[in-house]
Parts: C-alpha cells; structure tokens; sequence
C-alpha cells in the first residue's frame, strides 16, 4: 500500500510531439491517498485510459515521473509495481478452475501453499462465489467472470493500488448496481487505494470519495461528488455530470452585474476579478423554477422522466432545462425562469469566476 | 405462439441434392463393384463379402496401412509444434504482418504434382540442388532412389514444407484474436511467458488447432499426388501409401472388386478416426 504521486506527467503517442495537440495526458499532477477510493471521469478519449496504463506500467509516459511512496517506479514494468488491474472485459484462465484462477497471481510470486489457500478462501467469501471454487471458470456467467478478475487483483494482500478500468460495461444493468456496492464494500474491507475508470457518473459518483475528472487529456477537477456537482470548477464539469447537465448559457458583465439575454441575473456572490474572454452563465437545471416573474421564456420541450419533469424553454435562441416537481406546462406556454441565485455561477473561458457570497457571521 | 411444421426440410434439399450427386451416387457405384466380380463387358458376378475379407487378411493392406499411419503421424507430429513455433513468431501488428502472411501462403498454392515434381528435380542425387549438395558438398550418402530411408525423409519434408503454412495461418488466426487485455492481465499476475502460452495461447487456440490437426489429419491420410510423383511409391514398396497401392490395384492390376472394398475400408478408417478425435477434442466444450 503506498500514496502514488505523478509528477510533471506527459504522455504522446508520438514519438515526437509537436504542440499539445499532440499529448494524450497533458501535464498532470497528482496525489492519490493510501487507502483512497477513486475514480477516474471522463468521456471517451479523454486520456484517462492512458493515465491508468502509465500508473500500472503497461505504458511508458514521455515525460514526468510516477512515485509509490516517494519512489521513482516510472520505468518499472508492471509484476514489479505491485498493482492489480481490472479489465473492461473479463479476463479469467479458460482450463483453470475458479480456485486456481484467484491462486494465480500468488502461485506466481511463490507465496505457500497454506497462505494461498487462506486467502483465495477469504475472497471467494467476498465476493460470493465459494460454491463455485472448482468449477471451471470458462462456464461462467459474464458477471461471474468479472467478480473473479476482480478477485484476481484483490487477492494479493501487498498490492499498492487496484485499479478497475470500466470494469462493468459487460455486466447486464441489473447486475451493475450489485457489482457496485460490492466494490465499495470491498474497499471498506480491504483498504487497497482503488482507482475507478469509467465514463459513467453513476459509477464515479457511487463508488468514488474523490471524483477526478478529465477532459481532452487534462485533469478538470478533483473533488468529492458533492462538490463536483454543487460546484462544478469548469463548464464541462457541470455539463457532463448531472442529468440533464448544467445550463450553460452566454451572458455579459456589465459593471460587476452580469446579464442573459439582456436580462440581469443576480449571480451567488461577487465575480472573482475582472472577467476575460468568452463570459458564461452557469445552472443546474434543478435550480432553475417556473416562477411568476423572471426571465422570459417559451416552453418547447416536456419529458416526464417518471420521479420529475425537464422542462426545456427557449429564452431567445438558447435552451434552458429545468426541472419541474410540480404540474408540468405544456409545449408553447408563455413561461417566466427563475435562477436560484446562490447556484448561479459565472465561468470566464469555461473556468469559474464567481466567488460565493461571504456568509453572515452568525451572531 | 411457436408454429410446429415440416417446412424446414425443403430448405435442406438443394444441399442433399448435391451431396446425393457428388457423394452418395459415385459411392455406391463404388459398394457395387465391391460385392460383385466383372470380366469386362459389364457381366457382373455376385461375391458378397469375399473381397473385403481378402483386403483384410492381406499383408500387403496391413503394410501400406502401417506405412500411411506412419507417414500422418509423423507430419503431425513435426507441422503441428512447428506451426505454432512459427505463429507465435509472426509479429501481431504493423508492416511484416501482410509480407509474413503472403510468404506462408505461398507453398499452399502451388498445385500438387508440381509440388511433387519440384521436390522430385530438388532431391534427384546427381543434379538436384538439395540432393548435389548433400552428396558432393556435406559428403551425406543421400538417394532417395536407391535408400527408403532417403525416401521417407523427402516425402515427409516436402509435407511439411508444403502444408506447415496451413497450421501457421490457422493457429496465427487463433493468436489475433486474443484480446490485449488477457497478456496485460498476466503481466500483472506475474505470469512467465511458459504460463502465458500455457494458460492464454494455447487455450484460446484451441478450437483453430482442432480444425488444424483434423485437416492435416485427413490430408495426409488421403495424400497421393505428391508422394506418387516424388517417388512412385519407392524404392520397392517403401513409400507406397494407401492410396497409392489403391490405385495399382485398380487402374494397374484392374481388380476392381477388391480395390473397392479397399477403398471401402480406407474411406471408414479416415471417418471413424477424425469423428473419434473430433468427439474427444470438443467434448468439453458442450458442457
């Protein structure tokens, strides 16, 4: 178990990179705590596969360094860093059986045959799959084999961190949530730092207590699911968490006062500074209400996603959603927006420059 | 609602059509002229399981089916590995992937008594360039005219020159289509590179092997062009094959009775062997 730390890291699938355009994984860097559960969100291409790869070895970064605690490890190949890995599909050994499937990894570094089968017998408990110890592992069910790749990576009691790249995207649905909470218990049991890659938010938020979130090879935003989805730190955090995500919506600034559409809106607090380039409003949908006055608005979409309403109005040529508990309006109603205005935020060039209002001592 | 009927059949009947046309009716012309004896003007005579008796009490039979189990085992034994080593060796991406696959295509189309012809000029002692070179230049006494020995070892090589390729092609298939995450993972577990063949490859080449080794299996149990063109069957009866010592008996002696009990015989063994093997390699798979 060790807290990993990248640094300066770079990667190009180039052999020699011309600009950033070229870089997979442009500079980041990085703390993972010992013991953390994290997860890695981003859509696809992102980097962030080539960021687990360079953690676990199967990839070499251009530049920067990776530590295990205080370490150098950039340069080690994978059977030396001590990790464990996860695959998107299940990776099990056709003619072994379940049993020596999760002895595999141990039988490899000479652990004793006593010690083995302590610990295959403790995580076949984990994971519930004891009944099906000597079965043959090809037999089994997609979600089966999954639980025993994972168990593969979780048998080592030494390893540094265990790292699940979309490791449910085969599991049928209904078998997704069970496979989740499962996870997350085993981190409870386990302790192992885990590293969680997925493009699925459900999956990063439920599982994560530290979501790092990626875009065109850089990390966004680090924070904990609270936080990513209160305040998100950049415009394509609020887009791609949530649903629907949050509104994003050109504005002006005018004398500290921002406007929509010509329209004020009173924003959570003061603007961090003076505001360069492309200026932008931010909402959640679930912030934003039908209210008697307000910011004009014609309705143009309702869709009833069964616990709530998204109302989607035409303010101008921009669409705003809502999200509505209450009775619904119908297509083409006259509306009047109102944005709650402590989760109203300004983003200058995508990132955020608002500031949240001082709070009132309480006195 | 699942309606239950007999249309299916009809869909089956072009293909049993054919088979009845190009399999079934030449066989049982076959079956005919095994139970009967004929002196020429089509007057047939009844003989009922003589000839198949007479194949089987023959010693000559016992031979040359001794020396074809010998001649297949022997070019499984060396193609099968020898494929493998060759596949596993083939680079998986990139540009030589296109040139490794054209290279081992190669033997494959060169028609079979030119195979035989080739190998037959190759290995001739005196102006051969494999048989001048052994003799004259590595001082190897080496005639495959003369030597059975010489004979079998030509026969077998030029099987395994020309028919290696199909094991590579097939085992090579097999090798692409294992995904990169299962040499990851054993990276990770800390597998040798003995655990990886032994436990990823060898498994995931399975089903490829089986066809692999059923193919050759039934090839070379059946081969004739090429040995016969190589060395006719000799020296003596050295390298005469099932289906050579078949066809002197049909087309060279013209006992027609007995060489179709023989062929009889000969079309059983080669089915009852690949079903056997069939049967026990996919015998796993359907539980």
């Amino acid at each position: 178990m060790a807290k990993i730390t990248l640094k300066n890291l770079r990667h190009s699938y180039f052999p020699e990179p011309k600009g950033p355009q070229d870089y997979a994984l442009k500079e980041v860097d990085l703390d993972w705590q010992d013991g953390g559960a994290y997860a890695l969100l981003g859509p696809s291409g992102c980097g962030k596969s080539t960021l687990l790869n360079i953690i676990s070895g199967l990839l070499v970064p251009s530049e920067g360094q990776i530590l295990f605690d205080g370490q150098d490890v950039t340069k080690l190949p994978p059977d030396q860093r001590n990790i464990a890995q996860v695959f998107q599909f299940p990776v099990i050994y056709d003619t072994m059986t379940v049993r020596e499937n999760l002895a595999f990894p141990l039988k490899n570094r000479g652990v004793d045959p006593a010690t083995i089968e302590k610990r295959v017998a403790e995580i076949a408990e984990m994971l519930e799959v004891t009944d099906m110890l000597d079965r043959k592992a090809a037999g089994l069910s997609p979600d089966n084999k999954q639980k025993i790749s994972m168990g593969r990576g979780l048998v080592r009691d030494d390893v540094n961190v265990v790292m699940f790249d979309e490791p449910l995207t085969v599991i049928d649905p209904h078998l997704k949530w069970k496979l989740r909470t499962k996870l997350k218990e085993l981190h409870q049991r386990v302790s192992h730092t885990m590293i969680y890659v997925t493009h699925d938010q459900t999956e990063a938020l439920t599982f994560a207590d530290q979501v790092v979130v990626m875009q065109l090879g850089e990390v966004v935003q680090i924070g904990t699911p609270e936080e990513l989805f209160e305040r998100p730190a950049h415009t394509f955090v609020g887009h791609f968490i949530g649903s629907p995500g949050m509104n994003v919506l050109p504005a002006e600034v005018k004398d500290g006062q921002a406007y929509f559409e010509g329209q004020p809106v009173t924003l959570e607090g003061p603007i961090a500074s003076d505001v360069p380039g492309t200026v932008e409003i931010g909402i959640r949908p679930e912030f934003v209400s039908l209210a008697e006055t307000g910011i004009p608005a014609t309705v143009s979409r309702v869709a009833d996603v069964g616990r709530h309403t998204v109302v989607e109005a035409m303010v101008g040529a921009h669409k705003v959603a809502a999200i509505q508990n209450g009775p619904a309006p119908q297509k083409g109603d006259k509306v009047h927006l109102h944005f709650t205005p402590e989760q109203t935020r300004l983003y200058a060039d995508g990132w955020i420059a608002s500031e949240p209002a001082q709070k009132e001592s309480a006195a | 609602m699942k309606t239950e009927n007999q249309k299916a059949w009809f869909f089956v009947l072009p293909v049993l059509i054919l088979v009845a046309f190009n399999a079934i009716i030449p066989m049982m012309t076959v079956v005919n002229y095994s139970v009967q004896e004929t002196f020429g003007d089509n007057l047939f005579f009844w003989e009922g399981l003589t000839w198949f008796e007479q194949i089987l009490r023959s010693d000559r039979f016992h031979a040359a089916l001794g020396r074809q189990f010998f001649f297949t085992f022997m070019i499984l034994i060396i193609e099968i590995p020898l494929g493998i080593a060759i596949a596993l060796s083939m680079p998986r991406k990139g540009f030589w992937v296109p040139v490794c696959l054209v290279l081992m295509a190669l033997p494959m189309l060169i028609p079979w008594n030119v195979v035989g012809a080739m190998w037959n000029i190759f290995a001739l002692p005196d102006i051969g360039l494999l048989g001048y070179f052994l003799n004259h230049v590595l001082g190897i006494n080496y005639d495959m005219t003369q030597d059975p020995v010489a004979a079998w070892v030509t026969i077998i090589t030029m099987d395994v020159w020309h028919w290696t390729s199909l094991v590579v092609l097939l085992a090579y298939a097999g090798l692409v289509s294992i995904p990169d995450a299962y040499y990851q993972a054993a990276k990770i577990d800390g597998a040798s590179n003995w655990s990886v063949f032994r436990f990823i490859q060898l498994p995931k080449m399975k089903s490829v092997l089986t066809i692999a080794i059923l193919l050759r299996f039934m090839d070379s149990f059946n081969i004739y062009t090429e040995p016969f063109v190589l060395t006719g069957g000799g020296p003596g009866n050295s390298t005469t094959l099932l289906s050579i010592d078949l066809v002197k008996i049909a087309l060279g002696q013209f006992d027609l009775g007995p060489a179709a009990a023989m062929s009889l015989i000969y079309f059983a063994i080669t089915l009852f062997v690949s079903w056997l093997f069939y049967t026990i390699m996919t015998k796993d798979d359907l539980n």
